[in-house]
């Protein structure tokens, strides 16, 4: 444990409006802190960029499922273990609810939040692809109020987002608008549980008589962002699926992304391996199998 | 508000730990695992990474299995806390800690607390569960000695008797 | 084997109960009073002089306990075998992380900063990292010739058998280091006091090792010396001379500063500093006749034993002892060689050699059944000794092992035939690969050949006034049933209740040196004397006339009053006694090599996952020969935690090395299995007793990590028709490998020709 407690302040306002005022009395000073278990590591480790944190775990206006005709807003303050026990998350957002099932061990996931997971934008965060294939909007709070924004282009760059420094993401909204469709995700990781992933891909698809209506393809791990594979669903869009638009998929997929080396895994296992998923999916999606 | 030059300063916070009320004087920063062995003397609890990854730090926190190391100890105001100190009743064993103790369960005995208390934790959620259950809720917690055979065969146990005690 | 009350059933494990209840002391759950916390400023290069060395600003340095090589009382060395380690760098630095100074302070929180704050300067030489580079010999970097040791161990005629082969088959084998990865971290408590001297509680295997090393670097006799073993969290070897390291540490600071001192490694350090599996190649030439059978080979087995000597000797030993396994070799070559590199000294790790060799020759048996033709089952049987045969080192074994039988029955039990059909049709098609895999092997128990007879291991029986026994061993629990067991043979001896047998805690001023806990021999050996001053205890007690044949144990008890009433303290000793017919010739490096080898077959099966390149192990076999299961709970879960560290030894422990230093140092990136990885290990044992040991068992403690890499790499070769030929195989290597295969237009053709 290489950090000194008594260099750092952690404060617990009682509501969310008290920690967007602190937030804007010093903008940048604080680091909000849900679950910890991100933050903490970095604490553990003596690398937290800050000494100043604010608590917003347990937070009322963060936590909750609310549901909707349209859309569900996930509270940004739910865990791991909220996304997998809810009913309606486990029907409607497969992705969400498996991705949450792979985070961590069971403690990781009762602490983990949602929230944190999109703000600490690590490019191998597990439910960031489900997200971007959901076409997640956020809304995010300040003592300016709430705006709400797509989740598409939130990550600007590596560990950046459009997050304002005063700002904390209040609510996920996902669109209730995937009945019908085929989900397909995987996490590929050094281990079956508590890995980081080396690959992690989220994708929906819907078909009719063969042709491909709609497709959503989000990996993780292999850029500094999460990444919808635009080119890649623009050329399977509108196609029937073969053999040979599976090979053209993979090499489309492999150009899109920007894997690297790191201390985990290699640029060429994250190209071959994502290839691989996406040839997976494809024809999963056109053996139209159910979602599963 | 802090000023440049004013230092932190240590808070009075109380948690509930194994169904006391306990009442400490710490930096809201110390991790709730430090608070717990250094301050409460309930040195049961240990430290194996330090970053959440072995969960021999495991605690249960609000009735919740969570990496005591993860959590700063302002986190836990007015939290029930059970630790491994807190599952036996006196001198008699619960029945997890019974069938580790049977079963080969504990071998060098460090990554026991926090398994037990995850073994505690999948059974409230799980009374009956598969091999494939057991093994996904002790997926947080290291062992290096079992190679977790016999782990598996004491949480399968205990929730076997569970199961013939419960009409 | 006779039915016994007590030894061969699964009794509780005696410091269980404190187990399970949080209620067991591991030495950072202790403190002192006025105890002071110590941390290690460490080097942050590979190699190089030490130019100079500043405190920065922004600490209270006067509030701190320093030390230095300066402070040394006695000899800035940690004894070992060549005492070539220092304690604490004086003026020049060989490998990453290695010590330089010690500081302390009553606050652990200010210990990090501290460390922060010291900056070295250094003229940086060249470092070596491989051991390629340290043969050579760009750089000399220890001795003159970076050689630690040689071994060469001569059976027959080699230079002969070439022109008999009809086969000549050559292969080379790699394996990485390895981190044991003990779940408690090293750490240690010294205390210092002028008259009584210095005091140590630790995370240890070794109390009288610490002992030793601590006298020369103190200046202090035996007598003011005392080391203590704290329940220890794991160890695997690990804690087995890295602790007399941090010992020294902590005493150093005690001594300077009046006051006890705990140094509690993070796991960061612990993991960039401390021992590992020493990484090893091996290269097999062996000639081999047109039905299979090995006429005679060379083998050379090199391993990299990092920046000091410490055990590589004794690995090195044990590793070029068991190269030819469990086979009959008419004649032999065995050159093994220990080198230098500037990484932190290398260390024992459960198998010790063997699993390194063992791996190297499972693979290679593999290889030459594809040359021959053969399966990898018929080939093993072919070569397998036999009892009356010698084995490379000329020791005739002399246990009635069945090995064909012994496999027959692995087979069986893993439904090997049946699924490799299965799996040949189903392999045609579809995203994965399914493979079957063997291992055949053998572990020696025990010191090699004079070892035991030179550590001339002393133990000792108390009986009590209150009618309890005490076993006095400086062996020590660590997770493998030390405990239980002995407490199982003294009572079984004793015809007492296990319950009024018990094991005082490892303190050399209380027991006496039995040996380090290491080399599978705690039960054999050790529990062999215990046996013996067990029977001591009761010859006393029946010549004074206390105790009949067959007594009760209340009886017992009355006996032990009456003796301590008249004649003080009543203990039995029994001393190691080397047997007569084991000899061992030390120069020609020839004869009986262990008192005992356990023997086992292992087959895995796989599945190579061909959209991840994962491979996961779906089903795991391990069955063994092991004299005589003591505890069947123990025995059992030894094989089963063996087994998972060996597995993750071949598919998920990579130490990623840059410059000499372990770059992934966090349990988040070096991957052991999880319970959610692991398969079901099942574990089934044979018995045909052992002359030499307690009970008639055998040391089985490391036997377990010597089979599985070999039988998962060959299952892995069944699955994909890929040659693997070192570990660890991570998706990364299987996916270069396949790239790689698929790049090439024909058939690899067999390394060494077809004669």
């Amino acid at each position: 444990m290489r950090s000194d407690p008594s260099d750092y302040t952690l404060v617990a306002p009682p509501s969310l409006q008290a920690v967007v005022a602190l937030l804007a009395e010093e903008p940048g000073a604080w680091l909000p802190v849900a679950g910890g278990t991100d933050v903490m590591v970095q604490y553990a480790a003596g690398t937290l960029p800050l000494r100043k944190l604010v608590s917003i775990w347990n937070l009322p206006e963060l936590r909750g499922i609310e549901v909707l005709p349209a859309e569900i807003r996930i509270g940004a303050g739910c865990t791991y273990t909220d996304l997998r026990e809810h009913p309606l998350v486990r029907r409607e957002f497969f992705l969400l609810a498996r991705a949450a099932g792979w985070t961590g061990g069971m403690a990781n996931q009762n602490r983990g939040t949602v929230g944190g997971n999109i703000a600490n934008a690590s490019p191998a965060a597990d439910s960031l692809p489900a997200l971007l294939a959901y076409d997640a909007e956020l809304i995010l709070v300040s003592v300016r109020g709430e705006r709400r924004l797509s989740y598409r282009n939130f990550h600007t760059d590596y560990k950046k987002t459009k997050l304002a420094s005063d700002e904390l993401i209040r609510a996920i909204c996902l669109p209730r608008q995937f009945a019908g469709y085929i989900s397909y995700t995987r996490k590929v990781g050094a281990r079956n549980a508590q890995a980081i992933s080396k690959v992690c891909m989220a994708a929906l698809g819907r078909t009719a008589d063969g042709v491909v209506e709609d497709v959503r393809i989000a990996l993780g791990s292999v850029a500094p962002v999460p990444l919808r594979l635009a080119e890649t669903e623009r050329l399977v869009k509108g196609k029937q699926i073969d053999a040979s638009l599976l090979a053209l998929a993979r090499k489309t997929a492999a150009a899109e992304i920007r894997p690297i080396d790191d201390i985990r895994s290699t640029a060429k296992y994250r190209t071959v391996v994502a290839g691989n998923l996406v040839a997976e999916f494809l024809a999963k999606l056109g053996a139209g199998a159910p979602a599963a | 508000m802090t000023g440049p030059l004013e230092r932190p300063t240590p808070c009075e916070l109380s948690l509930h730990v194994n169904g006391e009320r306990r009442t400490v004087h710490v930096y809201p920063m110390e991790r709730l695992l430090d608070t717990l062995r250094d301050r409460l003397g309930l040195t049961g609890t240990k430290e194996g990474c330090g970053e959440g990854e072995c969960g021999s730090c495991s605690v249960l926190m609000e009735g919740a299995l969570v990496n005591s190391c993860l959590v700063p100890v302002l986190q836990a105001r007015d939290a029930n806390i059970v630790t491994i100190e807190g599952l036996a009743a006196g001198s008699e064993l619960n029945d997890l800690q019974q069938a580790f103790l049977q079963c080969g369960g504990a071998q060098c005995g460090i990554c026991t607390p926090g398994m037990i208390l995850a073994a505690a934790h999948l059974l409230h959620k799980k009374p009956q569960p598969t091999r494939e259950e057991i093994r996904e809720g002790l997926s947080g917690n290291l062992c290096r000695c079992t190679g977790y055979m016999q782990i598996f065969e004491a949480v399968a146990e205990a929730a076997r008797r569970r199961g013939m005690a419960t009409p | 084997m006779k039915n016994d009350r007590i030894v061969g059933v699964s009794v509780l494990r005696k410091e269980g109960r404190d187990k399970v209840t949080g209620q067991a002391q591991y030495v950072d759950d202790m403190t002192l009073p006025g105890m002071l916390y110590g941390a290690t400023v460490r080097s942050q290069i590979p190699r190089g002089k030490i130019k100079n060395i500043a405190f920065g600003s922004g600490i209270a340095w006067d509030e701190f306990v320093i030390v230095s090589a300066k402070d040394i009382p006695g000899k800035n060395r940690i004894a070992l075998m060549a005492n070539d380690q220092p304690c604490l760098a004086h003026g020049a630095v060989n490998h990453p992380e290695e010590p330089i100074l010690l500081l302390a302070h009553a606050d652990r929180h200010l210990l990090p900063k501290a460390v922060a704050a010291v900056s070295m300067e250094y003229d940086p030489l060249p470092g070596v990292f491989t051991i390629e580079e340290s043969e050579s010999h760009s750089e000399i970097i220890w001795g003159t010739d970076n050689t630690f040791k040689t071994y060469l161990i001569e059976k027959g005629d080699v230079d002969g058998v070439w022109e008999k082969a009809d086969y000549i088959v050559e292969g080379e084998y790699a394996t990485g280091a390895q981190e044991q990865l003990y779940i408690e971290n090293n750490g240690i408590i010294a205390a210092f006091d002028p008259q009584q001297g210095i005091t140590v509680w630790g995370s240890l295997q070794c109390p009288y090792y610490i002992h030793k090393a601590l006298m020369a670097l103190c200046n202090l006799t035996e007598d003011k010396v005392r080391v203590v073993q704290a329940e220890t969290g794991g160890a695997f070897g690990g804690k087995e001379e890295y602790p007399s390291m941090i010992a020294a540490h902590a005493a150093l600071l005690a001594i300077k500063s009046g006051r006890p001192v705990k140094i509690v490694y993070d796991r960061m350090e612990d993991m960039a500093a401390t021992t590992k599996r020493h990484p090893s190649r091996t290269r097999h030439r062996t000639a081999v006749s047109r039905d299979g059978k090995i006429l005679g080979g060379e083998i050379e087995f090199t391993i990299d034993g990092g920046a000091y000597t410490t055990l590589s000797p004794v690995v090195l030993s044990r590793g070029a002892i068991h190269a030819g396994g469990a086979y009959y070799w008419p004649s032999v070559r065995i050159s093994a060689k220990a080198v230098a590199t500037n990484v932190p000294p290398h260390g024992a790790f459960r198998g010790f050699g063997a699993p390194q060799s063992l791996f190297a020759l499972e693979r290679h048996m593999d290889r030459i059944a594809q040359v021959v033709g053969l399966s990898a089952a018929e080939v093993r049987r072919r070569n397998f000794l036999r009892p009356g045969q010698a084995t490379t080192t000329e020791q005739i074994v002399r246990d009635p092992i069945d090995l064909d039988k012994l496999l027959n029955r692995a087979l069986e039990l893993s439904d090997y035939r049946a699924k490799r059909e299965l799996f040949a049709k189903e392999n045609r098609a579809g995203t994965s690969r399914k493979g079957m895999g063997i291992a055949a092997f053998l572990h020696g128990a025990g010191f090699t050949g004079s070892g035991e007879r030179n550590l001339s291991s002393v133990v000792g029986v108390e009986g009590c006034a209150d009618g309890k026994v005490q076993v006095l061993v400086s062996s020590t629990e660590f997770g493998q049933g030390t405990k239980t067991v002995l407490c199982q043979i003294a009572a079984e001896t004793l015809d007492l209740p296990y319950e009024k047998v018990e094991i005082v805690q490892a303190d050399t001023n209380e027991v006496p040196n039995s040996g380090p806990t290491v080399a599978s021999r705690t039960v054999m050996v050790v529990g062999k004397l215990v046996q013996s001053a067990a029977l001591g205890i009761r010859q006393t007690l029946a010549g004074s006339g206390l105790l009949d044949g067959s007594y009760s144990a209340a009886e017992f008890g009355d006996a032990c009053r009456k003796q301590v009433a008249a004649h003080g303290r009543f203990r039995s000793w029994a001393r190691y006694e080397a047997p007569n017919d084991v000899f061992w010739d030390d120069a020609r490096y020839r004869g009986e090599a262990y008192a005992a080898f356990a023997w086992a077959v292992y087959v895995a099966e796989v599945t190579v996952d061909l959209t991840t390149y994962r491979v996961s192990v779906d089903d795991f076999v391990a069955l063994q020969e092991v004299g005589r299961v003591l505890h069947p709970v123990l025995a059992r879960g030894q094989i089963a935690g063996g087994v998972a560290q060996a597995i993750g030894y071949t598919l998920y422990e990579k130490v990623v090395w840059q410059n000499g230093r372990m770059q992934n140092c966090q349990m988040t990136n070096y991957i052991m299995p999880t319970s959610a990885d692991l398969p079901p290990i099942r574990v089934f044992f044979e018995e045909l007793g052992n002359i030499h040991g307690a009970f008639g068992a055998k040391g089985i403690g490391e036997l377990p990590m010597d089979g599985p890499a070999p039988a998962i790499v060959n299952a892995m070769e069944g699955a994909l028709k890929l040659r693997f030929n070192s570990i660890p195989l991570l998706p990364e290597d299987i996916l270069e490998a396949l790239l790689s295969d698929s790049g090439r237009q024909s058939e690899p053709q067999p390394a060494g020709g077809e004669r």
